[in-house]
C-alpha cells in the first residue's frame, strides 16, 4: 500500500505527505494512460491480423462504451457495477492470501436465493424489501463460500479447486431451479418468474437502466477501503496476507478464524452483487445471468492492485469494454469475444510490469500463495 | 435395456476422452507443484487447433496443430510462472481469457458466423472381434483412435511416475523443490517440462473433443471441460489410474443426462450433473492427513 513511501523514505518525511499523495496520483495516472494505449494498440493489432476493420470497429467500441450519456450509464456503468462488487469480494480474499475464485458461484446462489425469496416473501415496502432482500443474497454468498471456508479450515482442501467445484455446483443448481422449483407459472422458458415490483431496485433518473445499485457498490468499495486501511479488522487481513506465520507468532493473531470469517465476507460481497444484479438488471433467475462476472472479477481486481479504490475505476474501464464490445458486433461485425483478448494482454502486461519493477506486490503474493493454505 | 445400457457406457467413454486427457496433462503439472487453471484455454486452442489442421489434411494434421495451439499457450504459462514468478492464479485467468479470445475470433474472421459448424467425420475404429463383446465392446473397442492411445498412455504414466528417475524427480520438485535441487535435479526444467506436457495432452484433449466426439467445432465448446479436468486431477488422487475412473465418472454423469434425454425421462439432470463436484469435494475432504495434493501445492512441508 505504501509503497511509494517505502522507495522513497526519507523523502516522504521530510517533505510532508503531500507530495507523496501527489506523485501517486501522479503514478497512477500513467499507469492508466499506458494501460489504455496497451488496450488501443492491442486491440488495433489484433483486428487487424484478422482482417476485421480496424476504425470502424474502435469507432463502434467508443460509441457503445462512452459515446453518450446515456450508453455510459445504461451500459458501461450497468455493467460495471457486478464488477464492482465481485472485484471487491476477490480484492478482500486474495489481500488475506485466500485464493477465491468462487466468485462466480456465489454470486450465483445469491441470485437463485433472492428469486426463491421473493416468492415467499410478502409484498413489503421496498424500503424494508430491498435491503431484506439484499441481506439474504448476502448470506448467501457467505454460506456458499462457507463450505470451501470449511473444507480449508476443517480439512486443508485447497480453496482453488473447491470452489471451483462449487462454480460448477452452483450452475447446475441454477439449472435446476429454473427447469424446477422456481420455473415461471406458464413452466415454458428455463427461468423464474418475474420478480414483483416492490423487490425492484429504481432506476436513478427516469430514462436510464442505471439503478442505485451503483452508489450502493461504490460506497460497499469505500467502506472496505476504510476497514481495510483504518480497522485492527483491516490490520489483520493485511498482516494475514503478508505473512501468516508472522501473524500469528508475532501479532498474536487466529490465523484460522480470521481467514474463516474474511472467506465468509468475501462470500457475502459477491452474493451482494448477485442479488443486485437480479433486483437491478435481470429481474429474474435464468442460467446465463452472469456472462462470467466472477471470473472478470480476477482480472479487474489484479488491474487495480487490490485497491478497493481503484477496484472502481478497474470495474468500469472493464465495465466499458464489455458494453463497447457488444456495440461493436451490432455494428461492426467484429466478435465480442475480442475483448478477451484485451484483457488478458493487460492482466499479463500487469504481472509483467510487477516483475519489472521489482514489484512488491507480486513478490508478495507469490510467497502468499505457496503459504496460504499451509495454515 | 440392453442396447440403453451399451449406449450409456459407450457414450460415458466417448465424453471421458477428452477429459482424460487433459486431466493426465493436468496431473503432471500439480505434481510439479504448479496448478494451471489456464487449461481451459489451452483446451480450446486445442479444439481450434483442430479444426484448423484437419481442413488441411486429415485427422493426424488435425491432432498435431492442437498439439501446436496446446503448446504455444502452456509455454506463456510457464514462462510466466516458472520463470517470471508470477501468480498462478492470475495467470492461468490470463490465459483462459486469450485462449477464449483468440479462438472466438479467429473462428469468426476465418468461417463467418457465429453459430455456424464444419462437420468433420468422427473417424470411429471398431475393432473387429473384441468390439462383438456384450455389453462393453462397443464402449471399449467402437471408439476412436484416440481412445485406444489412452490404453497405453495410463498403464505407461504409472510406470513413468512410480517407477523411472524422471517421474522421481518430478514428484520430488513437487514436494520438495530444495532437495531436489540438492540431488542434482533442476526444478525450473522439470517444471517447464510438465508444463509443455500439459500443454500437448490439453491440445489433445480439444482435438480428441473436435476430432473424436463432436465432430464439429463451435465458440466456446470447451464449455468448462479445462475446469472440470482440475476437478478429476483432484478427484483421481494425483494418480493415473485414479484420474482415469474419475475422468470416467464424469463422462458417466454427461452420458446420464444424454441417456434421460433420449428416453424422455422427466428426471432432474443437473443433479447427476452436479454429484461429481459434489463428489470431489468430498473425496477431498476425506483425504485429510493422508496423502492427497503434492504438498508444495498445498504449503510448504511440515517443519
Amino acid at each position: 500500500m505504501s509503497s511509494s513511501a517505502e522507495e522513497a523514505p526519507g523523502q516522504g518525511l521530510v517533505i510532508g505527505s503531500s507530495r507523496v499523495v501527489l506523485s501517486r496520483v501522479a503514478t497512477l495516472l500513467l499507469i492508466a494512460v499506458a494501460l489504455l494505449t496497451l488496450l488501443v494498440v492491442t486491440l488495433s493489432t489484433v483486428l487487424a491480423v484478422t482482417g476485421f476493420p480496424v476504425r470502424p470497429a474502435l469507432a463502434a467500441l467508443w460509441e457503445g462504451s462512452f459515446g453518450s450519456w446515456y450508453v455510459f450509464g445504461s451500459a458501461t456503468l450497468v455493467r460495471a457495477t457486478p464488477l464492482i462488487l465481485t472485484g471487491l469480494a476477490v480484492t478482500l480474499a486474495f489481500r488475506a492470501g485466500i485464493w477465491n475464485i468462487g466468485a462466480e458461484g456465489q454470486l450465483l446462489v445469491g441470485a437463485a436465493c433472492v428469486a426463491a425469496a421473493a416468492v415467499h416473501v410478502p409484498a413489503l415496502h421496498p424500503l424494508l424489501a430491498l435491503p431484506l432482500l439484499t441481506a439474504i443474497g448476502g448470506l448467501a454468498g457467505a454460506t456458499w463460500a462457507g463450505i470451501a471456508a470449511l473444507l480449508r479450515r476443517g480439512f486443508g482442501v485447497l480453496e482453488v479447486i473447491s470452489t471451483i467445484m462449487l462454480n460448477f455446483i452452483a450452475a447446475h443448481l441454477v439449472g435446476y431451479l429454473v427447469r424446477g422449483p422456481l420455473q415461471e407459472p406458464l413452466g415454458i422458458y428455463p427461468q423464474s418468474a418475474e420478480l414483483p415490483g416492490a423487490f425492484r431496485i429504481p432506476a436513478l433518473a427516469s430514462g436510464t437502466r442505471l439503478t442505485w445499485a451503483l452508489p450502493l457498490a461504490i460506497t460497499v468499495a469505500c467502506v472496505l477501503w476504510l476497514f481495510l486501511t483504518r480497522s485492527a479488522w483491516g490490520f489483520r487481513v493485511r498482516a494475514i496476507g503478508a505473512n501468516p506465520v508472522a501473524a500469528e507468532v508475532a501479532g498474536e493473531i487466529s490465523v484460522p478464524v480470521s481467514t474463516f470469517r474474511i472467506f465468509l465476507w468475501s462470500g457475502a460481497i459477491a452474493g451482494i452483487a448477485g442479488a443486485l444484479e437480479i433486483m437491478g438488471v435481470t429481474s429474474s433467475l435464468y442460467e446465463n445471468l452472469s456472462p462470467g462476472y466472477g471470473y472478470t472479477a480476477i482480472a479487474v481486481a489484479m488491474l487495480a492492485r487490490l485497491h478497493p479504490l481503484v477496484v472502481v475505476a478497474s470495474a468500469i474501464l472493464f465495465g466499458s469494454l464489455e458494453a463497447g464490445a457488444a456495440s461493436m458486433q451490432r455494428t461492426a461485425g467484429v466478435p465480442s469475444v475480442v475483448v478477451w483478448i484485451v484483457e488478458a494482454v493487460l492482466l499479463l502486461a500487469v504481472l509483467l510490469a510487477g516483475r519489472v519493477r521489482g514489484g512488491q506486490l507480486e513478490t508478495w503474493l507469490g510467497r502468499t500463495f505457496r503459504q496460504s493454505s499451509a495454515v | 435395456m440392453v442396447d440403453t445400457i451399451e449406449f450409456f457406457l459407450q457414450a460415458t467413454v466417448r465424453t471421458a476422452t477428452p477429459l482424460m486427457l487433459a486431466a493426465l496433462g493436468e496431473l503432471a503439472v500439480q505434481r510439479a507443484g504448479l496448478i494451471n487453471i489456464g487449461l481451459e484455454g489451452v483446451v480450446i486452442a486445442g479444439a481450434f487447433g483442430a479444426l484448423v489442421g484437419v481442413a488441411s489434411g486429415n485427422h493426424l494434421t488435425g491432432y498435431a496443430v492442437a498439439i501446436g495451439a496446446g503448446l504455444l499457450l502452456s509455454l506463456v504459462f510457464a514462462v510466466f510462472t516458472v520463470y517470471l514468478r508470477t501468480n498462478q492464479i492470475v495467470t492461468g485467468t490470463a490465459i483462459t481469457l486469450l485462449g477464449l479470445g483468440a479462438t472466438g475470433t479467429m473462428y469468426r474472421a476465418s468461417y463467418g458466423t457465429p453459430g455456424s459448424e464444419v462437420a468433420i467425420a468422427a473417424g470411429t475404429l471398431s475393432l473387429p472381434g473384441v468390439s462383438d463383446l456384450p455389453l462393453i465392446g462397443t464402449a471399449l473397442f467402437a471408439q476412436s483412435p484416440i481412445t485406444y492411445l489412452l490404453y497405453a498412455v495410463v498403464p505407461a504414466y504409472w510406470l513413468f511416475l512410480f517407477r523411472s528417475h524422471a517421474g522421481l524427480a518430478l514428484r520430488a520438485v513437487g514436494e520438495n523443490p530444495e532437495a531436489a535441487l540438492a540431488a542434482g535435479v533442476r526444478p525450473r526444467r522439470v517444471q517447464l517440462a510438465a508444463v509443455l506436457f500439459g500443454g500437448t495432452m490439453g491440445g489433445l484433449a480439444g482435438g480428441a473433443l473436435v476430432l473424436a466426439q463432436v465432430g464439429a467445432f463451435a465458440e466456446g465448446m470447451s464449455a468448462g471441460r479445462g475446469f472440470i479436468a482440475i476437478a478429476i486431477v483432484a478427484l483421481g488422487r494425483w494418480h493415473p489410474v485414479g484420474v482415469a475412473l474419475a475422468a470416467l465418472l464424469f463422462g458417466a454423469a454427461t452420458a446420464l443426462q444424454f441417456l434421460l434425454q433420449a428416453m424422455g425421462w422427466a428426471l432432474p439432470y443437473q443433479i447427476f450433473l452436479a454429484l461429481p463436484y459434489v463428489l470431489t469435494l468430498l473425496t477431498l475432504a476425506g483425504m485429510r492427513g493422508r496423502f492427497g495434493a503434492p504438498v508444495r501445492l498445498s504449503g510448504p512441508p511440515e517443519g
